[in-house]
């Protein structure tokens, strides 16, 4: 610690400190641009001098290093001199344009130039102007604005791991631009508006909507990935207007992904459902809720007394909340049925009766950033968990070893220590293989049920490395991401991982793909988990068909099929694993119940039968458990749209109707307390360990081509399927077919050539593209895209045919 | 110039198109410094204190002592350390280093091996200013010819000391003459320069621990080994060790680098440099590159060229670029060009250089061009202020401190230019 002395106050300073530290501590307040806490120092903007005693000039206060008995002034002549001379020069190039200016009412520039300004300027010459780039569909320019700080360049290459922006030009001619014309793409863009201290960059979508002093600022918190960020939601006339990160260093720290700060447009998208709609005779017929209702009511009755209870599914999104959920199975259960679930995704269940808990990511999302040693499996970390992946790039900057098992090698935009770049079916050998090297390298004996499984297999290289990575670095954790969740051998991926972490000591975790992922299991959105769950839906025992199986996407024939779904918050064409096959069921469903906040009868999937138009997470209160397990409450910001209703009411209703117990709920608390019984802890309920799930054979190579089908990032819920300028975003680019040079060398095809793309007797027409890292006879299809809905499962066997 | 001695350019002949040859240095006593050290294996430690004895200051501009610099070198540092030339000589008015590197080039390559000795570095760069393609070739050659006979490379003359010395030829931005700047440059970076602290010498090339003289310096370092610094010390003044070559330019009869001890009269530079240009008053001087303070004349003439000397003149030596101007001169003009310089030169990184440069340029560009008003002169000197000691480098500093002493020393004709609109002179 370093004591210093600020405007006559003593301050400790952590060694390395700076006077801006200081100053932070005290609470002394610094004029600052360029500064900021999560961005490296640029010290160029100058107006955070201040005067040092003994220093013959005024000093930066954030680049100034803390020296034991420094004493500083920051309010002395010298030091208000000097700040008032830069804001000057700042004002001088600066145009006058405040009142036409996005910014305006929430501008450092604006709100330091009434305390550091002059009322005239006393420079009389031409003032500069800087040509506008177009940045792409996310943030607006207006460069003539901007007074060069450098955080949008610094953001680039410090915290999104890649300089999109960058300044060229001297002197006067400097400015900030893309290189040659490129749109800023990453992921995290939007951050840069944030940052931006004067009107340069601004929101596109939200451009010329409404001033910032018109805004209503409700918290709430993001129903995409599984991070759950703090979120603050602008509103204005009961309409979302903006969305804007809240602070919270456990969890988003202060940045937000595009597509928890962009969604926003969806909400307000035109393809809203706003009236309850029921298909009678093969046209959509709007109605009052009490019509849609008691229909659903009788339907649901008469598929249970023609087919049994047996036939009644229920099949959810994990974006849901968690009231929404525990209510649905709550519905469905009360019935007598236990077919609910929420993973649509998922592919292989057969670890479900050996699960002990909710999986989780196995440790605090803080604690990401000091890792030493990470082994991510199965996943396109950046596009499902932009500030995980963010996280991790600050902790290898630090040092840590990122190693990755994926059948796709996308660029991480940080150094990866070991990679290993395998097809689908390979990924639970290679996690055999650094279970074998682990337990060599500790001298650990492997368990006698994975023996068999273990024996044969040689150890390359890189399984070694990262065995060792793991075992020599610590802390050290391992993550199972979206792709392993959807894999068709998740349980014995997710069983070998687990070893791996007993053997090499480290953290396991499995990363939650959606905002609600944790709380669904623990809301009891799955069958038959009696020990999961807290409160009240531990105590309900009937089991039930996962969604693989009541969709008919399993290989595993049930014997009741489901004849009645109710579907909530979820597109199945774009939501499950096998959208040509859960198509195939919908359509021979004799009900389909679908609580939707938006229309689905001008689509081309016209499955339903009855549409109920439920709130989305603005317009509903509710609460999200994310995939630390962290319990997250929040409310409605907005009243609901048009006669949208939250889901957890309408539940509440549909309940009565159906001459439920229980269902006698006035307020979204009771049902939450109901959940939450008294003296329950989340935590004990979180768990990754599956008990004695014996791991099946792991060698078998398939045949033919094998499709890799990953969840586009603007694809992966409802909300952002319909956010305009995000859709326009690099990221959201039609699908293409993926293929390594020799595959594409041997179907004869070039890329940009259009070929056929089949799975069963779904086919599409898509664009061939080369990706030489692509494992051998591997195609990369997108799943989750219009283009690409009538295929079959996300993994599998493909036939690609040129045309 | 054979009454004066001479250091750097000792002997040389411009004539012989070969006397910059690693041959003809070596007759010239080249490379026995370098030699004696590595035969004799005199410890590091030794050599810095030599150099410290004889008050070699940094011939860049700033004037800093060499053997104090190579001191801060930290000696236990496992990994690299790097030594870096800045021959980035981009001061409008200086061109002694080109001429080093030109005629002498072997005293520069001596120079930084003894300095890559003493520090332990086995790294060295030499950035060549962007414009002088001759003077990066000429270098190239000799770096050549020296490595051909074992001076350079992998274990120099068997001693088991091995220094790797390349050349980079800049861009022609003259910011990369200020050290961070060039740092970043040969790292391929835009040149900008880095704040400070942390200094190079521990946070420098690549982020290790760098050294950074200019030209001249390392070029004196062989004579002061072979001579003993004592000796160097003597040649020129206390604390002002040495001899300085000074570019002069101007309105002389002889422009020309001139090489003199430190503390010979100013008056006596002027002889040398064949005296005024049609025998016209001496009107100002800027005795040390563009960047430093206008002196008038008469200020001049009674002034030493040391560093001391000048400084308590109101000037400073800066890098020996002697730019005269005689009585013909409008020194609203003058000012002119030299804000443009730096209007046009500023790296645009920090706030009060780059919006600082333009408004001074104009406000002198309006007053020569007759539309100055008469509180320009104090709105010039209060931007100056506001950009003086503000800025990340020094770059901000030279353009203000032109600006303030013309107008201190020239202040009449700077009003008679707003009153009417026309040049005094």
């Amino acid at each position: 610690m370093t004591n210093i002395e600020i405007d006559g106050k003593q301050v400790s300073v952590p060694t390395g400190g700076t006077v801006m530290d200081g100053a932070t501590q005290l609470g002394i307040y610094i004029p600052y641009f360029c500064y900021h806490k999560k961005l490296s120092i640029a010290a160029n903007c100058r107006m955070c001098l201040v005067q040092v005693e003994k220093a013959p000039k005024p000093l930066p206060a954030c680049s100034t290093p803390a020296v034991e008995g420094m004493k500083v002034s920051t309010h002395s002549a010298m030091a208000v001199a000097s700040q008032k001379g830069q804001m000057e020069f700042l004002l001088i190039n600066h145009p006058l344009d405040c009142p036409i200016c996005d910014q305006g009412g929430e501008c450092q520039l604006q709100d330091l130039a009434v305390g550091y300004g002059a009322s005239a300027s006393r420079y009389t010459e031409p003032k500069r102007v800087v040509v506008n780039k177009n940045l792409g569909p996310l943030i607006s320019t207006d460069m003539t604005r901007c007074i060069l700080c450098t955080r949008c360049v610094r953001f680039g290459q410090e915290i999104a791991g890649v300089m999109e922006l960058g300044v060229a030009g001297r002197g006067e001619h400097a400015e900030i631009l893309t290189f040659v014309d490129s749109t800023v793409d990453s992921e995290l863009s939007g951050n840069m508006i944030d940052l931006c201290p004067v009107g340069a960059l601004v929101s596109k979508p939200f451009r010329y909507s409404a001033r910032t002093w018109e805004l209503s600022r409700r918290k709430s918190v993001s129903p995409h990935c599984g991070l759950g960020s703090n979120l603050v939601v602008q509103i204005k006339l009961n309409r979302v207007m903006r969305v804007l990160p809240r602070e919270n260093e456990e969890i988003n720290e202060c940045w937000l992904s595009d597509k928890d700060r962009f969604s926003y447009e969806g909400l307000n998208s035109e393809e809203r459902l706003t009236t309850p709609m029921i298909k009678r005779d093969g046209q959509w017929q709007e109605c009052d809720w009490h019509t849609a209702l008691e229909f659903v009511a009788n339907g649901l009755k008469a598929v249970q007394k023609q087919h049994g209870v047996q036939s009644i599914g229920a099949l959810a999104s994990p974006h849901s909340t968690l009231e929404e959920l525990y209510l649905l199975q709550k519905l469905i259960r009360g019935l007598g049925s236990g077919n609910v679930d929420h993973r649509l995704r998922q592919s292989d269940f057969r670890s479900d009766s050996h699960l002990q808990g909710s999986p989780w990511l196995g440790m605090k999302i803080a604690e990401i950033s000091q890792l030493k040693s990470a082994l991510v499996i199965g996943s396109t970390l950046r596009k499902d968990h932009p500030l995980i992946a963010q996280r991790l790039r600050q902790a290898v900057k630090q040092g840590a070893h990122l190693n990755l098992i994926n059948p796709v090698s996308d660029d991480l935009l940080t150094n990866v220590t070991n990679q290993a770049v395998v097809a689908p079916a390979a990924m639970a050998a290679m996690l055999a293989q650094i279970l074998k090297a682990a337990a060599e390298l500790k001298a650990t004996k492997i368990p006698a049920t994975l023996k068999d499984t273990v024996s044969s297999i040689s150890v390359t290289d890189t399984a070694r490395a990262i065995a060792a990575s793991l075992i020599d670095n610590k802390p050290a954790a391992i993550f199972l991401g979206n792709l392993a969740q959807h894999h068709p051998q998740y349980a014995d991926i997710h069983m070998l991982a687990q070893h791996i972490a007993q053997i090499a000591e480290t953290s396991f975790g499995v990363l939650g793909e959606a905002a609600n992922s944790v709380g669904a299991y623990l809301a009891g959105a799955v069958p038959g988990l009696g020990a999961v769950g807290i409160g009240g839906s531990s105590q309900v025992g009937a089991n039930g068909n996962n969604a693989s199986q009541m969709l008919g996407m399993s290989a595993t024939p049930v014997a009741e099929p489901c004849r009645a779904f109710v579907l909530m918050n979820l597109e199945p064409e774009f939501d499950s694993y096998n959208p040509q096959q859960a198509m195939k069921t919908l359509a021979a469903a004799e009900l389909v119940v679908m609580m939707s906040a938006y229309k689905k009868h001008v689509t081309s999937a016209d499955y339903a039968d009855v549409l109920l138009p439920i709130a989305p997470f603005t317009e509903t209160s509710g609460t999200f458990i994310n995939t630390e397990g962290r319990v997250q409450s929040f409310n409605g910001v907005v009243a609901p749209l048009g006669d949208a209703r939250p889901a957890w009411k309408i539940l509440r209703v549909l309940g009565n109707l159906l001459q439920l117990d229980g269902f006698d709920y006035e307020t979204p608390e009771q049902v939450r307390a109901e959940i939450f019984l008294a003296g329950s802890d989340v935590s004990t309920q979180l768990s990754n360990r599956l008990g004695s799930f014996a791991v099946g054979e792991i060698g078998q190579v398939s045949e033919g081509l094998q499709r890799i089908g990953e969840v586009p990032i603007y694809q992966a819920d409802p909300i952002v399927r319909r956010a305009e300028s995000l859709q326009r975003t690099h990221d959201a680019m039609a699908p293409l077919a993926w293929m390594p040079g020799a595959l594409l060398d041997r179907l004869g095809v070039q890329a940009g050539d259009m070929i056929k793309v089949k799975q069963g007797d779904g086919e599409a027409l898509l664009p061939a593209a080369r990706d030489d890292k692509l494992p051998a006879n591997c195609v990369r299809v997108a799943s989750a895209h219009p283009l690409t809905a009538t295929l079959g499962a996300m993994f599998g066997e493909i036939m690609v045919e040129r045309l | 110039m054979t009454q004066l001695t001479q250091i750097l350019l000792a002997g040389l002949n411009p004539s012989d198109p070969n006397d910059w040859r690693l041959r003809n240095y070596e007759q010239r006593e080249g490379y026995t410094a370098l030699r004696k050290i590595l035969n004799e294996k005199i410890p590091p430690d030794a050599i810095i204190g030599e150099v410290k004895k004889s008050a070699l200051r940094g011939r860049g501009g700033a004037g800093f002592p060499t053997g104090l610099k190579w001191s801060f070198m930290p000696k236990q540092y496992e990994g690299d350390k790097y030594l870096v030339c800045n021959s980035d000589e981009g001061e409008p008015g200086t061109f002694k280093d080109r001429d080093i590197m030109h005629h002498n080039p072997h005293s520069l390559i001596e120079g930084m091996a003894i300095g890559a000795y003493a520090m332990g570095i086995r790294t060295g760069y030499n950035y060549i200013h962007g414009e002088i393609w001759d003077t990066y070739e000429r270098m190239e050659e000799a770096i050549d010819e020296a490595r051909a006979a074992g001076l350079l490379g992998d274990n120099i003359l068997g001693s088991g000391f091995s220094f790797q010395l390349y050349n980079h030829h800049g861009y022609g931005a003259y910011i990369c003459g200020e050290e961070t700047a060039l740092l970043e440059s040969l790292e391929g970076k835009k040149g900008q320069p880095r704040f400070k602290p942390p200094f190079p010498a521990s946070f420098g090339l690549y982020g290790k621990p760098t050294t950074i003289n200019n030209t001249e310096t390392f070029a004196s370092v062989p004579w002061i080994i072979r001579n003993g610094g004592e000796k160097f010390l003597q040649i020129g003044k206390p604390n002002n060790g040495g001899t300085k070559i000074f570019s002069v330019s101007g309105h002389v009869n002889k422009p020309g680098n001139y090489e003199v001890p430190m503390g010979t009269p100013f008056a006596k530079l002027l002889e040398m440099a064949g005296g005024m240009r049609g025998g016209r008053k001496l009107k100002a001087c800027i005795p040390g590159g563009s960047s430093m303070p206008v002196l008038p004349g008469d200020i001049m003439m009674r002034t030493d060229m040391d560093y001391d000397s000048i400084a308590k003149a109101g000037s400073f030596l800066g890098s020996g670029a002697v730019i005269i101007m005689d009585d013909t001169t409008c020194m609203v003009k003058a000012l002119e060009r030299l804000s443009y310089f730096y209007y046009e030169e500023s790296c645009g990184q920090c706030t009060p250089c780059r919006e600082g440069t333009g408004w001074l340029y104009r406000v002198v560009h309006r007053i020569e061009t007759g539309k100055g008003r008469i509180e320009d002169l104090d709105l010039l000197n209060n931007v100056a202020d506001n950009i003086q000691g503000r800025t990340i480098c020094a770059l901000g500093d030279a353009a203000a401190m032109p600006v303030r002493a013309m107008i201190q020393h020239f202040r009449d004709e700077f009003i008679y230019h707003i009153e009417h609109k026309k040049c005094m002179v």
